[in-house]
């Protein structure tokens, strides 16, 4: 092999700028933040609030970033992500049940409850992705349909399985109660669920940045066709992105479950909302816009909440519209998308 | 010359539309290829039928001489078949470096890359070392399509398909690209190219196709259709001397 160099040199190429990150979108999570402080009024309750926000947000995050990353790699519109979240709740009481009667730990019955909901989900992924997802890749409309009805027969099951009445989901004692700073209250539940979100956080980041595959996830987000022209088998990423997006639904549908302390057949269709919109707020199919957008719904339902009770219904829509308004793609959307 | 690529009476439907009506093409092995033709004749469904990204509905095609129609598009690249596409096919949010990486089927990670053959690639194209570390969507037109090439041969390939590399390039940088293509040819790597520009046609050709309405209608030397006025406006409507 020779070394000859050809005389590629391009003078445009002086002009590329330097590779720089979109720092916007997090100075508006910092100026949500900041602002909220003189809104509130009290620095301890501000503490308070923003810590159950940041909790609430990756709670939300750990739900929605399976889905992006669905929609993102398999252009799948998966309405029935809901399905997942609300068995991932519904296995944790049955195992945090049997827990108790085998006199585990507290802590105990929820690692495991979140392992044995992770597999759950993940197992049902597997089934939902062959059966109902795969006839459908490329019809959204046909997708959005099916995975409906997908998940309406799943919580039909979920009903048959355990009742269609609400079930308690009991914190063990151990995640009772709060530390004090001052005169703020952290509630040690809300720091486990922010531990484990950060935790969730590091590992797709990791994976995303630091292994093949994250790069063929990151590459198939862009161009799938281009991906099996370099020749890997796409479909099989689509499978594992599947199993693993509905695992993380189960997991966060254990901490959702644990943050209200009781679960209904229907809590996947009404988290589903909120996910769809964090997904839409952070640009469809990015992680790290996910993320944002995750932890500004998490600040805002909890800051409106507090100071607007009537309007926190509505702060979640109106960030939508706002930030969608602002960038109609997204807070990082996707180039190529 | 052994062609190593070979399509025999090879039919393409996109939807609804007939767009190959039985394509014949050798490409000779350790030679370029020139794939010419109007616009709409059917030279990018070629190269993608090849891939496997349409499916031909008729007809066969081989590599060296085993069947690869009705396999999929990853089978059809593990055998050695590198696609650079129209649309260069660069995933813009990935670095320079992330783009060669998953080009390398071998490699894990940078430090996986065949470090002799990386340098012979910056030695093509200097900007890829310069920009190594960039994101490819912040990259040229020009230096993308050269990321485009330098991703197709990160490793040996038996074959490389190349679709309108010059494709809405300044002139100077298609001279540099031009340059790179041969320094391939020298390496005698099989290369089919399609192309709408005569000069880097001529400049690069051993062998062409002239293709139209879905079917070649030409195949020769390519110095002949050089050579030969009376033929390029026949089959191509436009005279080489005019754009050497």
């Amino acid at each position: 092999m020779t070394t000859s160099t050809v005389a590629a040199t391009d003078s445009a190429a002086e002009a590329i700028p330097r590779a720089s990150f979109d720092w916007r979108p997090i100075a508006l999570l910092v100026t949500v933040v900041l602002l909220a402080v003189p809104a509130i009024g009290s620095t301890s309750t501000w503490i308070t609030l923003t810590v159950a926000g940041l909790a609430m947000g990756l709670i939300i995050f750990v739900i929605a970033s399976g889905l992006t990353l669905i929609f993102g790699l398999m252009d799948v519109l998966n309405f029935g992500h809901g399905v997942f979240i609300a068995l991932g709740a519904f296995v944790a009481t049955s195992v945090m049940g049997y827990g108790a009667g085998a006199g585990w730990p507290g802590f105990v019955g929820v690692f495991v409850a979140m392992a044995v909901a992770m597999a759950v989900a993940g197992a049902v992924g597997w089934a939902f992705e062959r059966v109902i997802v795969r006839p459908v890749y490329g019809l959204h409309l046909k997708q959005i349909l099916i995975t409906m009805g997908g998940m309406i027969v799943g919580e039909e099951i979920i009903k048959v399985i355990w009742g269609p009445l609400q079930i308690a989901l009991p914190m063990p004692d151990e995640l009772r109660g709060a530390w004090l700073f001052g005169d703020a209250a952290i509630e040690k539940y809300r720091v486990l669920a922010a531990a484990i979100g950060l935790a969730v956080l590091a590992a797709l980041v990791f994976t995303l940045n630091r292994t093949k595959i994250g790069l063929l996830i990151r590459a198939g987000v862009q161009d799938r066709s281009m991906v099996e022209a370099l020749g890997y088998r796409i479909r099989r990423l689509f499978v594992g992105v599947f199993v693993a997006g509905s695992a993380l639904a189960g997991l966060g549908g254990v901490l959702w479950g644990l943050y209200q302390q009781s679960v209904t057949p229907q809590i996947g269709a009404q988290v589903n909302v909120l996910i769809f919109i964090v997904i839409i707020i952070g640009g469809l199919g990015s992680t790290f816009g996910c993320l944002v957008g995750a932890l500004l719904v998490g600040l805002m339902a909890n800051y409106t909440g507090y100071l607007a009770p009537m309007v926190a219904l509505f702060s979640n829509i109106a960030l939508m519209v706002a930030i969608l308004l602002w960038r109609p793609q997204g807070l990082y959307p996707v180039t190529n998308r | 010359m052994s062609a190593v690529l070979t399509l025999g009476g090879v039919h393409t439907h996109i939807g609804a539309y007939h767009i190959l009506h039985g394509v014949d093409l050798d490409v000779p092995e350790g030679e370029v290829t020139m794939l010419l033709g109007r616009n709409g004749a059917g030279k990018t469904t070629t190269l993608r039928t090849i891939m496997g990204l349409y499916p031909a509905s008729r007809g066969e095609i081989r590599f060296r001489g085993q069947p690869i129609h009705g396999r999929e598009t990853p089978d059809i690249a593990q055998l050695g078949i590198a696609y650079v596409p129209e649309t260069m096919g660069i995933f813009t949010d990935l670095t320079v470096q992330e783009n060669m990486v998953l080009a390398a089927r071998a490699a894990r990670h940078a430090g996986e890359l065949d470090r002799a053959r990386l340098d012979w690639i910056f030695g093509l194209f200097p900007a890829l070392r310069k920009f190594w570390l960039y994101p490819a969507g912040k990259l040229s037109g020009g230096q993308k399509q050269m990321l485009a090439v330098a991703r197709a041969i990160v490793e040996p390939r038996a074959l490389i398909l190349i679709d309108e590399p010059s494709k809405g390039l300044a002139p100077s940088i298609i001279q540099n690209l031009i340059g790179a293509l041969r320094e391939l040819k020298a390496q005698r790597t099989t290369i089919l190219l399609v192309e709408q520009n005569f000069q880097m046609a001529k400049a690069l050709g051993d062998t062409v196709a002239v293709m139209d309405d879905g079917r070649v209608v030409h195949h020769g030397s390519m110095a002949e259709l050089a050579d030969d006025e009376g033929l390029q406006q026949r089959l191509l409507g436009l005279s080489l001397g005019a754009h050497a």
